[in-house]
């Protein structure tokens, strides 16, 4: 027999029957809810009289419509309040444990769920959210669904799927100085382009990503469905269970000790086979900055937005000519120098502990720039308080960034934060979707040391070659 | 849940490749929290315009297309966020079917929730279609047969997975097909792990 890989493992230990050819009842063992997903799928619920299958694996808290400041005070906007109130009414109803905004732990779905303990290696995870991807960093199968799929969750902890096949990235070497995890996962989402992954489940593996911390892991998962693939991995190893151990919700004790043995299996088989193998290798990787409207758009720092002239086929010179129309770019306009308007660091990719710290080291260099607005959105609760230890808070705020409570923020604008047409801005989100930051606005991808970056020079550089 | 079998009607063409959820339904629509009457916001942005006044060249606009049924899109369609809201606005402007090369994967999972039949072909073949869209000829699409009829022209074959054809031709929910057909699978299941990985359960 040959050997498995880590997606296979996965697929078959949850695999409560199989129905036809590929498909089959997948068990999920646990999922996460938010406010803008789980309104229908709880009045769908409701409409047919049914309860929750097992109340206990699911865990709500609002992140997308929640403001960024002023948290003491009811939310402002009426449909953000009342949606933020009907998640904390359906947990109740339906006996699902539910972080209210209050609570220290509150934050981006894919940020607390790691934090508590909640994602674990080797269980089945959903939330309806496409960057649930995020969680496949723990050698977790986790990906994202609709609202009716949620409710079907909810009702039956399974769902019909059909299997992915499989590719591997494997990235070989190690990145240079200042290159991090989101300059691997925009190489990545590059190569593969926007469609390179669909119907694909990625495992990352090579040297680069067993050097990369659970952040950087993360970081690099989240991406995924960038690249068009619902489900990212990476093998659980030493770095994922140091992560781990004890965090309030991970298994403790003799528990502890199963667990860990169960995880050390779950590894693809040195004689695996995948459908699909791309090589990367990670020396070659330079900060990297998206220029157009789909996350595959992307250029090294040190590069230039394309001429559509230049494209191999009609159809993709049309896409570039309306990506660098919507950016306001010319053809072979270089990327650095750009001057820019807004800075975000924050959002499932870039607001955790490490990205902060990461962001924290340049902007104790200088200032943000006159005329540029520069914010810094923790991922949670526990990472702003983090930060607030390590006197983060302090550097960002001497150096002129805002520094805010939790959420989505800035990266789908679904609250208050709203970038003005036109202008630009230099974030550590994961989408440059026309609009995505507010009707018109310019969303140029980047890592957090470079949006920082960006923010003390007031247009884009090349992070490498600022340091002091 | 909303059946699906044929349909023959207006297709609009809306040829741009990677065309994103964000797009379908802008999130600050997100807010609402029912399901029903979210065709107005589909494609806000494209239908207004950069000024705010409705742009007469995007192709919903146009009277001609306005009793459109069928949406023949560029590759990619439906890529980015998990948002059903898109499929939402889509039914309820009036769209059963969209075709394209290809579609976000959590998109097109929701369109069969949705009573929206996805149907993908070649770019040889969707080429043919957006021609035909253009042109204004309608075109008859059967879930059963598998099959584009058009005007004029050979007809198109596509192919959907068969469970998810079975339960969009019968207007099959997917909690009833898992409880009825599932429910002792799943509890043994549930036994099994709960003995194999405790701290699960
Ligand atoms: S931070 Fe952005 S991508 Fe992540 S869950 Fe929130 S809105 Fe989605």
């Amino acid at each position: 027999m040959t050997g498995r890989t880590l997606y296979e493992k996965l697929w078959a230990a949850h695999e409560v029957e199989a129905y036809d050819e590929g498909v089959s009842l997948l068990y999920i063992d646990r999922s996460l809810i938010h406010e803008v997903s789980s309104p229908q799928a709880f009045e769908g619920l409701r409409a047919a009289g049914r309860r929750v299958r097992r109340p206990e694996t699911h865990l709500a808290v609002a992140d997308h419509a929640v403001p960024t400041r002023d948290r003491d005070r009811p939310i402002a906007d009426p449909l953000a309040r009342e949606q933020v109130a009907l998640l904390a009414v359906n947990a109740e109803a339906f006996g699902i444990a539910h972080l209210p905004l209050t609570d220290p732990r509150q934050g981006i779905v894919h940020v607390i769920g790691p934090e508590l303990g909640f994602t674990l290696p080797g269980m089945t995870l959903v939330c309806g959210d496409s960057h649930t991807s995020t969680h496949g960093a723990f050698g977790a199968l986790a990906f994202g669904i609709g609202a009716s799929e949620c409710e079907c969750v909810l009702a039956a902890q399974s769902l019909r799927q059909a299997r992915a096949r499989t590719l591997r990235v494997n990235v070989c070497g190690r990145l240079g100085l200042g290159v991090t995890a989101k300059d691997l996962t925009l190489s990545v989402v590059a190569a593969l382009g926007v469609t390179g992954g669909v119907g694909y489940a990625i495992e990352y593996a090579g040297e680069a990503v067993r050097s990369l911390s659970m952040e950087g892991r993360m970081t690099l998962c989240n991406m995924s469905i960038e690249a068009g693939a619902r489900v990212g991995l990476i093998a659980p190893d030493e770095t994922t269970f140091a992560y781990i151990a004890g965090r309030p919700m991970a298994p403790a004790g003799e528990a502890w000790g199963a667990a860990l043995a169960h995880w050390r299996t779950l590894t693809s088989d040195q004689d695996a086979v995948f459908d699909r193998m791309v090589e990367i290798d990670a020396a070659a990787i330079a900060p990297r900055v998206t220029w157009g409207t789909s996350p595959d758009q992307s250029a090294p720092v040190t590069g230039t937005a394309p001429d559509p002239a230049t494209a191999a086929s009609e159809a993709e010179a049309r896409k570039i000519a309306r990506a660098l129309d919507y950016m306001g770019l010319r053809p072979g306009q270089p990327l650095i120098g750009l001057a820019i308007d807004n800075a975000f660091i924050g959002s499932c990719t870039n607001g955790r502990i490490e990205d902060l710290r990461a962001a924290a080291e340049v902007a104790r260099r200088g200032r943000v720039a006159a005329g540029v607005t520069a914010i810094v959105v923790p991922g949670s609760g526990a990472v702003k308080r983090q930060a607030e230890a390590e006197g983060l808070d302090r550097i960002f705020f001497d150096a002129g960034f805002e520094w805010r409570e939790p959420g989505c923020s800035l990266c789908v604008a679904m609250n208050n934060d709203r970038l003005e047409p036109g202008k630009r801005c230099a974030s550590t989100s994961n989408r440059n979707f026309e609009g995505r930051q507010g009707i018109g606005a310019r969303t140029h991808l980047m890592s957090p040391a470079m949006a920082a970056a960006a923010a003390l020079a007031g247009r884009i550089v090349d992070v490498r070659g600022t340091a002091a | 849940m909303e059946r699906f079998e044929t349909l023959t009607g207006l297709a609009a063409p809306m040829p741009a490749a990677n065309v994103d959820t964000d797009s379908i339904f802008p999130a600050r629509f997100l807010l609402i929290t029912g399901k029903r009457g979210l065709g107005r916001y589909v494609f806000y942005e494209w239908r207004a315009g950069p000024g705010g006044a409705p742009d007469p060249d995007f192709v919903l606009n146009q009277p001609r297309y306005r009793t459109a049924e069928i949406l023949v899109a560029g590759d990619n369609f439906g890529c980015g966020s998990s948002r059903e809201q898109a499929c939402w606005a889509l039914r309820d402007a009036g769209f059963r079917v969209v075709v394209s090369t290809s579609f976000g994967e959590i998109f097109h999972a929701n369109c069969f929730k949705n009573g929206i039949l996805p149907v993908i072909v070649s770019p040889a073949d969707l080429a043919r279609l957006l021609a035909d869209a253009e042109a204004g000829a309608p075109l008859t699409v059967d879930l059963a047969a598998g099959q584009v009829l058009r005007q004029a022209g050979p007809v198109i074959a596509f192919e959907t997975a068969p469970w998810r054809r079975e339960a969009l031709l019968n207007g099959w929910g997917e909690i009833d097909i898992i409880l009825n057909r599932s429910g002792p699978a799943l509890d043994a299941y549930e036994a099994s792990r709960r003995a194999a990985t405790p701290w699960l359960y």
